[in-house]
C-alpha cells in the first residue's frame, strides 16, 4: 500500500483532493480504491468547462471487474483532465496519488467544502474500520 | 455459511483477494487479474476449481439414464475416459445446468457440475435416477486444479510418475486418464490446452505447490472469467438459465436430436425450433473505449436485447460480450452505456483461440 501524502483530503467514498498553490483542486481516487477495483481498463472523465458539484458523480473508473462512480469532493469548474489516462488507465493502479490524477477543478466554495473532507489520519482510520 | 476449499489458506498466503462466489470463499486474483490472464495465454496458469461438484453415477442402467437426462447424446462416448459437454434441461427445454460427463465404464460415469447449482442439480439428478436404479454419489473429498496454457501440459507431465506421465501424455482433447491418485482430464475453460486435475484433498496442497515450483502461475476466478469469455464459452447463470433454451444460448451444437432418444426437454426444443426461435445469442465487439457489462441494453432495429457476459478482453484490449438479441439482429447494434448509445459489432466467436485473436479471421 502506498503511503498517503499529508497534503491530501479524502471523501469516505475514496476520492482525494489536493489544493494546489494557485488555488485549483486536483482530484483522484485513493490507492486503497484502486486496489479494491483491480486492474483499471477505462476512465470516463468530465469535459473541461463542465461544472461539478460536491458529492455528485462526475467520472467513472472501470476495472475488468466493475464500473465505479467517482464523486466530486468539491464544487467548481473543470479546468483540466488527465488525458493520458485514455490510453493508460493502469497509471491509476501504479500511481494513484501522482500521475494517476483524474481532473482539476477551479473551486467555487472551497473553504466550506474542504471542512467536510477527511484528513489523511481520519481516512486511514476509516480504512482500518472498514477492514475490521 | 461460506465454504472453503482445502486450498483456502494457500491462496491467502499468496496474497489473494478473496470474494464470495456462489457461497464459496474464492480467490478473484493474486495481485493482477490481467497479468494472470496473460500468464495463461502465454505460458501456464492454474485455478483452484475445487468448488465444482463431482458426482459419480453407478449402475447397470447408467448409459440409459444419461440418454434420458442429457440433451447431448451419451452414445458419442465409446472409449473409456472420453468426456462430453452437455446441457441438462427441464421439461420446458430450459437449461438446469451445463456439465461435463466422463465415461469410466459401462456402469460408471463421472459428472462435473457447477458449484452455484449444486443443490438443485443433485436433487434433479437423484430424482431422475431413481427409476433407472442409478446410484448418485457426490465426491466432496476431491479438490480440483485446472492447469491451463500453452505450456501447461508439459509442466504437469513433469511432475508425474513415469507410468502416469506416459498415459497422460497420450490422451487427446476431452479425454481423461488416471494415475498417481489423480484423475487427469484434457479439458478446460480458457480456450488453451491443459489439464483439469481431480485430486484427493489430502494431496491437493502438495500438488499446487509443486505446480508453482514448476513455474505455473496461480490465477484467480477473475482471469478465468475473461479467459472463458474470450474463448466463447458460456457461463451458467449469466448466459443461460432455466428460462433459456440451448437454441437461445448458442448451445445448439450440444443438442443431439438423434432418432428415437426421448431426453428431458426434447419435445419443447423441437416445438420451439418448429415455431422459430425468437432470440439468439451473438458475440459483440466494441471498437470505442469502455467496457461492456452484464445487463446493459442492446438496441437493435429488431428490438431490444441485453448483454449477458461482458468484459474487457485483455488479449484484444477492447470490450467483448455475449448478447441475447431478437433473432436475426446483426447490423446497426448499439449498447446503452450509462445513457449513451455506443455502436458495437456482431462477430463470430470464439474471440480468441490458442492465444490468437479470431477477429477478422
Amino acid at each position: 500500500m502506498q503511503e498517503i501524502p499529508g497534503d491530501l483530503k479524502f471523501m469516505k467514498s475514496h476520492e482525494w483532493a489536493r489544493v494546489e498553490d494557485q488555488g485549483t483542486v486536483t482530484i483522484g481516487i485513493s490507492d486503497h480504491a484502486q486496489g479494491l477495483l483491480g486492474d483499471l481498463v477505462y476512465v470516463e472523465l468530465p469535459g473541461v468547462g463542465d461544472t461539478v458539484k460536491a458529492g455528485t458523480a462526475c467520472a467513472v473508473v472501470e476495472s475488468v471487474k466493475a464500473a465505479s462512480d467517482v464523486y466530486a469532493p468539491v464544487s467548481g469548474e473543470v479546468v483540466a483532465v488527465n488525458e493520458a489516462l485514455a490510453d493508460k488507465p493502469e497509471t491509476i493502479n501504479e500511481d494513484a496519488y501522482g500521475d494517476g490524477w483524474l481532473f482539476v477543478v477551479k473551486p467555487d466554495n472551497l473553504a466550506e467544502e474542504l471542512d467536510e473532507l477527511l484528513d489523511p489520519d481520519a481516512y486511514a482510520e476509516q480504512l482500518e474500520e472498514d477492514e475490521s | 455459511m461460506t465454504q472453503k476449499t482445502v486450498l483456502n489458506d494457500t491462496h491467502r498466503a499468496l496474497g489473494a483477494k478473496m470474494v464470495d462466489f456462489g457461497g464459496w470463499d474464492m480467490p478473484i486474483h493474486y495481485g493482477s487479474q490481467i497479468e494472470e490472464h496473460h500468464a495463461v495465454r502465454r505460458d501456464a496458469g492454474m485455478f483452484d476449481v475445487s468448488h465444482m461438484t463431482v458426482v459419480d453415477l453407478h449402475g447397470a442402467r447408467c448409459r440409459e439414464f444419461l440418454r434420458h437426462l442429457l440433451a447431448n447424446n451419451i452414445d458419442k462416448l465409446k472409449v473409456t475416459g472420453k468426456a462430453l459437454y452437455s446441457c441438462m434441461l427441464n421439461e420446458q427445454g430450459g437449461v438446469i445446468d451445463d456439465l461435463i460427463v466422463y465415461f469410466l465404464g459401462e456402469e460408471f460415469f463421472r459428472v462435473v457440475v457447477n458449484a452455484a447449482t449444486r443443490d438443485k442439480d443433485l436433487a434433479w439428478i437423484s430424482r431422475q435416477a431413481a427409476s433407472f436404479s442409478v446410484q448418485v454419489e457426490e465426491r466432496p473429498e476431491f479438490a480440483m486444479i485446472a492447469v491451463q496454457g500453452p505450456h501447461a501440459r508439459d509442466k504437469v507431465l513433469g511432475l508425474l510418475s513415469p507410468a502416469t506421465r506416459e498415459k497422460a501424455a497420450k490422451i487427446g482433447k476431452f479425454v481423461a486418464a488416471e494415475g498417481d491418485g489423480l484423475f487427469i482430464a484434457r479439458t478446460g475453460y480458457t480456450g488453451e490446452d491443459g489439464f483439469e486435475i481431480i485430486v484427493p484433498e489430502a494431496q491437493a496442497i502438495d500438488l499446487w505447490n509443486r505446480l508453482r515450483d514448476a513455474g505455473v502461475a496461480p490465477a484467480g476466478l477473475g482471469a478465468r472469467d475473461t479467459l472463458r469469455l474470450e474463448a466463447g464459452m458460456n457461463l451458467y447463470g449469466q448466459d443461460m438459465d432455466e428460462t433459456v433454451t440451448p437454441w437461445e444460448a448458442n448451445l445448439g451444437w450440444t443438442v443431439s436430436l438423434d432418432a428415437g432418444r426421448d431426453f428431458i426437454g426434447r419435445a419443447a426444443l423441437e416445438a420451439q425450433k418448429a415455431q422459430g426461435v425468437p432470440r439468439e445469442m451473438i458475440g459483440l465487439v466494441m471498437d470505442d473505449k469502455g467496457v461492456l457489462r452484464h445487463g446493459q441494453r442492446v438496441a437493435t432495429p429488431q428490438g431490444d436485447g441485453e448483454i449477458l457476459s461482458g468484459s474487457f478482453s485483455p488479449t484484444l484490449a477492447c470490450a467483448i460480450a455475449f448478447a441475447r438479441v431478437p433473432s436475426g439482429a446483426r447490423d446497426a447494434l448499439q449498447v446503452d452505456i450509462r445513457g449513451r448509445l455506443v455502436p458495437v459489432r456482431a462477430v463470430k466467436y470464439p474471440f480468441v483461440r490458442d492465444g490468437r485473436s479470431q477477429l477478422g479471421a
